[in-house]
């Protein structure tokens, strides 16, 4: 019988890279670092009241667009997660968790764009390859089923421990769905319109800027959620190589077994759920709807 | 003249494309290479000579290959083998910026399914065009404000395409092809989407259109009725072949095979068939100088008819004599047939492109035939009534002595 030993095999690729890109790798960590730490700075400088009120007048400008600001349609529609907004982050505060949910909004936020910089290009190019969309597929596949635990390790070797490694650990597990419904959104575009665009002498770039992503955005922007939410889903694991934020207080609450840390931080994280799901996908909503309905 | 000439043109799909060349070399079928070689015949061999400012239609059933030939023509399809020549340039042979210059500017295309786009408005499609051009947004839009009016769209500019009915869509397709002033318009089964009171519209106004623009337009249908209303001339494909081109009349009345044939075989024929098609050629005729009486009757006689057209100076037709009056006038001693020739009031004549339609209700008041003339006024020809029937119907004799034995009386 042939002995394989993939474990050591990627322990010592792993080594490898560590002691030869170690530049490449610190480079990444004052990056990421940087970017957390000036987001979080930015989300607690201001008085947290004027912080939710900025947040919920956010939440209801995107869940009401199409519609005139101060109508009673808007009203109606955005009622409900503006007055969720105030209240939610209200209770946060007064528990006395207002600098981890900034933290970990910081986290998610960070982690997503880098996820969408990546995933969207990504998407792109694999709708319109044919050969390489092959060779992505089965590697997102790996991204998402590969248990999350495992390549927290070589994240710590490579970033050691602290926001960084939660926020690569991150990154490789809400990446998928960016590309996915990317490619999945352009690829979906009706034939005759990409014909038709082709016949009147568009070039690759314009097809893609003026037809294949304006008409895809539905499908992007629910890639967008998506990635989101998986951002989100992973405070937890990310606080055990040192994240900080919400996630870190339910990982106390755990190691404690406190059953009130974990409880009010486990709140504060569905709250914050919440809030992100409904606002970013009122924006796959489009306009048109908007104009359908009423 | 001619603008676009396809020579020896042939599209295959599949991976074994040189071997089903070979096998197409042969001789061998569409089938039989699909079989052999796992290759699809899109388009085989075809021929075509399309002239400057016509409606050309290309008419076929579904899989016949007339898309995938018009395809070819600026190349959203690559041919596999064979020419396109616009205006002398060879598309086939053009790099890919010429390509995407070719399609900006001399041939636009108007699609089956209308192809827009539906985020965003009707005057923003139609522009769409320019756009892609570079063109500056207000000169953009005043363009397309101008087409749209061309296509009878007023009032619709800022609406979004979604909100408009299928005819309606289709005039932003035609508006949105229009808008960039090409030579040529490639038009797929462009009514075909459309319900039948509103495709017969649309056909009308193409039409209209056609008077005012004079584009050179390449029309594909699967409706023949389609392909004889608007076409110029028209080639009709079946299975990647073309097998027949010529005017609509000229399909009608000398179908090149079986396919064809039973093809326009239940077609509305009235409306093509012409005076000229149906007429007997250089009949004998009467000469009002020259010829008494007893002249008339033996040409008639002779002719076998019982009545005679009648001519003057220079050929020109002037009226119709019949026998029996001719016998009249020779019993009572009168030599000059004048007096007895059917003119103005009773004889009509016709120029030989009147259609078959119009020369019935002609045939209503009397038992004369009826005479041809050129612009000149000189008889080149005479219709007589049962050509006419026959060619309404559109049946062959053996086929009308069928007819007669299964549904005729016994007598």
């Amino acid at each position: 019988m042939i002995e394989i030993e993939l474990g050591s095999w990627v322990e010592s690729a792993v080594q490898w890279l560590s002691n030869n890109a170690s530049g490449f790798f610190n480079g990444i960590t004052v990056g990421i670092d940087s970017m957390v730490t000036s987001l979080q700075a930015v989300l607690l400088f201001p008085n947290p009241y004027l912080t939710i009120v900025i947040l919920a007048v956010i939440a209801y400008a995107i869940t009401t667009k199409g519609h005139k600001f101060f109508s009673k349609a808007a009203w109606k529609k955005g009622r409900g997660i503006t007055i969720f907004t105030l209240i939610g982050l209200w209770l946060l505060l007064n528990m006395g968790y207002w600098e981890e949910t900034m933290q970990t909004i910081a986290l998610i936020l960070v982690s997503a764009l880098i996820a969408l910089a990546i995933g969207i290009p990504l998407g792109v190019y694999a709708s319109r390859h044919d050969g390489p969309d092959k060779v992505i597929r089965p590697i997102l596949d790996f991204m998402q089923t590969l248990p999350p635990f495992v390549y927290l390790i070589p994240a710590i070797i490579f970033f050691s421990v602290g926001n960084v490694p939660g926020v690569v650990a991150t990154i490789v597990f809400s990446l998928p769905p960016a590309v996915r419904l990317t490619n999945l959104g352009i690829r979906n575009v009706q034939k005759d319109v990409v014909e038709a665009s082709r016949a009147f002498g568009c070039t690759n770039r314009q097809l893609l800027f003026k037809v294949q992503i304006p008409l895809a955005k539905p499908t992007i922007l629910a890639g967008v959620n998506q990635v989101i939410m998986l951002a989100l889903s992973m405070v937890v694991i990310a606080s055990m190589v040192g994240a900080g934020g919400l996630g870190q207080s339910v990982y106390k609450g755990i190691l404690k077994a406190d059953m009130g840390l974990g409880f009010e931080a486990g709140v504060g994280i569905v709250i914050l759920a919440i809030f992100l799901d409904r606002v970013t996908q009122a924006l796959g909503i489009s306009r048109k709807q908007v104009s359908d309905e009423e | 003249m001619s603008k676009i000439q396809v020579e020896n043109l042939s599209v295959i799909f599949g991976k074994r494309v040189k071997e089903a060349q070979e096998l197409q070399k042969q001789g061998k079928s569409k089938v039989e290479i699909l079989n052999e070689t796992g290759c699809t015949v899109g388009v085989s061999n075809a021929d075509l000579d399309i002239r400057e400012g016509e409606v050309f239609v290309v008419m076929g059933l579904s899989g016949s290959g007339k898309s995938t030939l018009l395809r070819c023509f600026n190349r959203l399809i690559e041919p596999t083998a064979g020419t396109v020549v616009v205006d002398g340039n060879d598309i086939t042979k053009i790099n890919e910026q010429a390509l995407r210059e070719f399609r900006r500017t001399k041939m636009t295309m108007v699609f089956q399914h209308f192809g827009l786009l539906p985020h965003r408005t009707v005057s923003s499609n139609v522009a769409f065009g320019l756009e892609i051009q570079g063109v500056e947004e207000d000169q953009r839009i005043e363009k397309a404000y101008d087409v749209i009016k061309t296509v009878g769209l007023e009032g619709y500019e800022e609406k979004m395409t979604g909100q408009l009915s299928g005819g309606m869509q289709q005039r932003v397709g035609l508006a949105r092809a229009l808008a960039t002033d090409p030579e040529i318009l490639l038009m797929d089964e462009a009514f075909s989407a459309l319900d039948p009171l509103i495709r017969n519209q649309m056909q009308e106004e193409l039409l209209q259109l056609q008077e005012k623009v004079h584009k050179t337009i390449l029309f594909i249908t699967h409706d023949l009725d389609e392909a004889l209303k608007l076409g110029d001339r028209i080639a009709i494909m079946k299975d990647g072949f073309i097998v027949q081109t010529g005017t609509p009349e000229e399909i009608l009345t000398q179908p090149a095979d079986d396919y064809v044939r039973a093809f326009v075989e239940n077609v509305d024929r009235g409306g093509i068939i012409t005076a000229g098609s149906v007429m007997f050629k250089n009949p004998s005729a009467v000469r009002i100088k020259q010829d008494g009486p007893r002249a008339a009757i033996r040409k008639m006689s002779k002719a076998g008819v019982t009545s005679m057209p009648v001519i003057g100076d220079n050929g020109k037709f002037i009226g119709f004599v019949k026998d029996n009056d001719m016998k009249e006038m020779e019993d009572k001693g009168i030599r000059d047939i004048e007096q007895y020739m059917y003119t103005k009031e009773e004889v009509t004549a016709v120029t030989a492109d009147t259609p078959v339609a119009d020369l019935l209700p002609l045939f209503l008041d009397t038992d004369l035939n009826l005479a041809v003339v050129d612009e000149d006024r000189k008889l080149i020809g005479v219709v007589v009534h049962s050509s006419v029937i026959a060619e309404m119907i559109g049946k062959e004799r053996s086929e009308v002595k069928q007819i007669r034995q299964e549904g005729g009386i016994d007598l």
